[in-house]
């Protein structure tokens, strides 16, 4: 018996109010002509303009989409691989120290992983810059993709796999044709979160990122330190445009792959 | 092939999560030395056996001596978990009734409000922090709507006091506390409901006697995930906070990047560590019964 009662009307439109309007205030003001971000002085897209121009953020925003793009791409094949060990490798010489090792990057606090990292790229004199932030990145969200992989590898029927092998099948051709279609939206998800994890890491970054690799975080996070500027509106505004199109896009495509698998299967 | 499979990850992971921690350790039990890297003592392998003896035996717990003896340090623990523990209670409080109406709202609604609560999870963390600085500072929309109503006759301060840094944790963590709680409530069969009435509980009475307890385990397990994550938090309290605020996160990035000793900061991190170990102990538990139940 679910009913729903005025109370719960109130509070999921208090709780979203609550989650939506700092948002929007945000978004609303970074269309204000004044330099004073909450006096508000008629409509202008200048803000933008200055961002478009500003080199600092542009470079910025550019070492981080790389770093996302090569980190996010590592961790997923790292993580897929982990989810199979996890799912399919039964016992071997220190599983539990394998599976701790994929769990524990998921409860460690950022500041913990960050000093970690640096202090083994110091011992090792290793050049900080882009290659470090994506050796950084792609060892922590490895671990979220491998935690989504093998929950639908889990849920995996395996005799498809022995009929693929049954019917001459290699190791290589039954993983390309019968296992990775199966496995790639957990896969495509893996990836996708890889990348948001990485595109909005600062902790991390800040700690393994060199002189000349300053990603988009840590370039907002020195000049919000100094107090609200109209320029990070504007650049949160289009951050928030393309996250809200990207998932409104990916969870329109995810149910229409539902409802085709279900018409297929009926 | 399967050892290879085995084996990528786990160096992988050996190398780049196992041995990190490892030199964590070593270095917090260094001193602190004005030389590049700034500890001694280095671990010299040219000299061989010897070296390493030397080098061992001038390994101390004097770092963490110092973090008894400095009341900065424990005091910042302990206002961590303070910060944590109240900002965990304020989720709760905040994300319960959200939870409970997703649950009881129509079916085909309820994809697209699983949408908005997740949605604000893709977006910028940074972003979403730096929402609430000029919501809340004394110009802010807060102070200029409270000023407008009449509620206040003067701007109140509450951008960089602990109270902004509560509200910081309990917006950003909020996601995690509604999902698990939505989904045990969810599963919740609405028969159990009928019946407490049918037995002549009030609708209030039915709700602390069946829904509290059957929603237990999504309420325990969205409390770690916004405690565990809350306590060594650095972004809030550095944005959101005063300088009076203490928490172990800020702490532990200012030693290392403002004082630039090292091994002091290893070792902060290394309790923050075995602070941690005991609520995710008994957080894998919690999840390890519902497992069990679920089977």
């Amino acid at each position: 018996m679910r009913r729903m009662t005025s109370f719960n009307v109130v509070s999921l439109t208090l709780g979203f109010a609550f989650l939506y309007i700092p948002m929007l205030i945000l978004i609303i003001y970074s269309f204000n002509e004044s330099k004073l971000v909450t006096v508000w002085a008629g409509f202008s897209i200048k803000w933008y303009g200055e961002l478009l121009q500003n080199e600092a953020f542009l470079d910025a925003a550019w070492v981080t989409v790389k770093v996302g793009f090569f980190s996010s791409t590592i961790a997923t094949v790292l993580g897929t691989m982990a989810a199979f060990v996890l799912v399919r490798s039964g016992r071997f010489f220190g599983r539990t120290l394998f599976s701790g090792m994929i769990y524990a990057p998921l409860v460690m606090p950022e500041v913990i992983t960050g000093l970690s990292l640096l202090l083994l790229f110091i011992s090792l004199s290793v050049d900080r810059g882009v290659f470090t932030i994506v050796l950084a990145h792609a060892t922590f969200s490895m671990c979220y993709v491998s935690v989504v992989v093998s929950s639908r590898m889990a849920t995996f029927d395996q005799s498809l796999e022995e009929a693929a092998y049954d019917l001459g099948c290699t190791g290589w051709d039954a993983f390309k044709s019968v296992t990775l279609p199966i496995i790639a939206p957990a896969v495509i998800s893996g990836w996708l979160l890889a990348f948001t994890l990485s595109l909005d890491d600062l902790v991390i970054a800040s700690f393994t990122a060199g002189p000349s690799s300053t990603t988009l975080p840590i370039k907002i996070f020195s000049s919000v330190r100094l107090g609200v500027s109209p320029e990070i509106n504007a650049l949160s505004t289009i951050i928030i445009g393309l996250v809200t199109v990207g998932v409104i896009v990916a969870s329109i495509t995810s149910k229409r792959a539902l409802v085709r698998r279900q018409q297929e299967t009926v | 092939m399967r050892r290879l499979l085995i084996a990528i990850p786990y160096i992988w992971l050996l190398l780049l999560f196992l041995v990190p921690f490892g030199i964590v350790l070593k270095i917090s039990l260094s001193d602190y030395a004005l030389s590049i890297p700034p500890y001694t003592p280095q671990l010299d392998l040219s000299t061989g056996w010897q070296g390493f003896a030397e080098f061992w035996s001038q390994l101390d717990m004097e770092n963490y001596w110092f973090l008894t003896d400095d009341d900065l340090y424990w005091k910042a623990y302990l206002s961590s978990l303070q910060i944590a523990a109240l900002s965990t209670f304020f989720t709760l409080l905040v994300g319960f009734p959200i939870a409970y109406g997703m649950a009881n709202a129509p079916e085909h609604w309820r994809p697209t409000l699983m949408l908005l609560i997740i949605l604000p999870f893709w977006t910028s963390f940074l972003i979403r922090v730096y929402a609430w600085i000029g919501i809340l500072s004394n110009e802010g929309f807060l102070n200029q709507f409270l000023l407008a109503i009449g509620l206040i006759s003067a701007p109140i301060k509450i951008l960089n006091t602990d109270i902004a840094v509560y509200i910081g944790i309990t917006y950003t963590y909020l996601p995690f506390m509604v999902l698990p709680i939505y989904a045990t409530l969810e599963k919740l069969d609405g028969s159990l409901l009928e019946a407490a009435e049918d037995l002549g509980c009030t609708r209030l009475q039915a709700f602390w006697a069946v829904t509290v307890p059957l929603s237990k385990p999504g309420v325990i397990a969205g409390c770690f995930l916004v405690f565990i994550p809350a306590l060594g938090e650095f972004v809030i309290p550095s944005l959101l906070g005063g300088s009076d605020t203490l928490m172990i996160g800020k702490v532990l990035w200012e030693e290392f990047f403002s004082n630039r000793d090292w091994p002091v900061a290893s070792a902060v991190a290394i309790i923050l560590l075995l602070i941690l170990v005991i609520p995710i102990i008994l957080f894998q538990r919690n999840e390890q019964k519902q497992r069990e139940a679920g089977n």
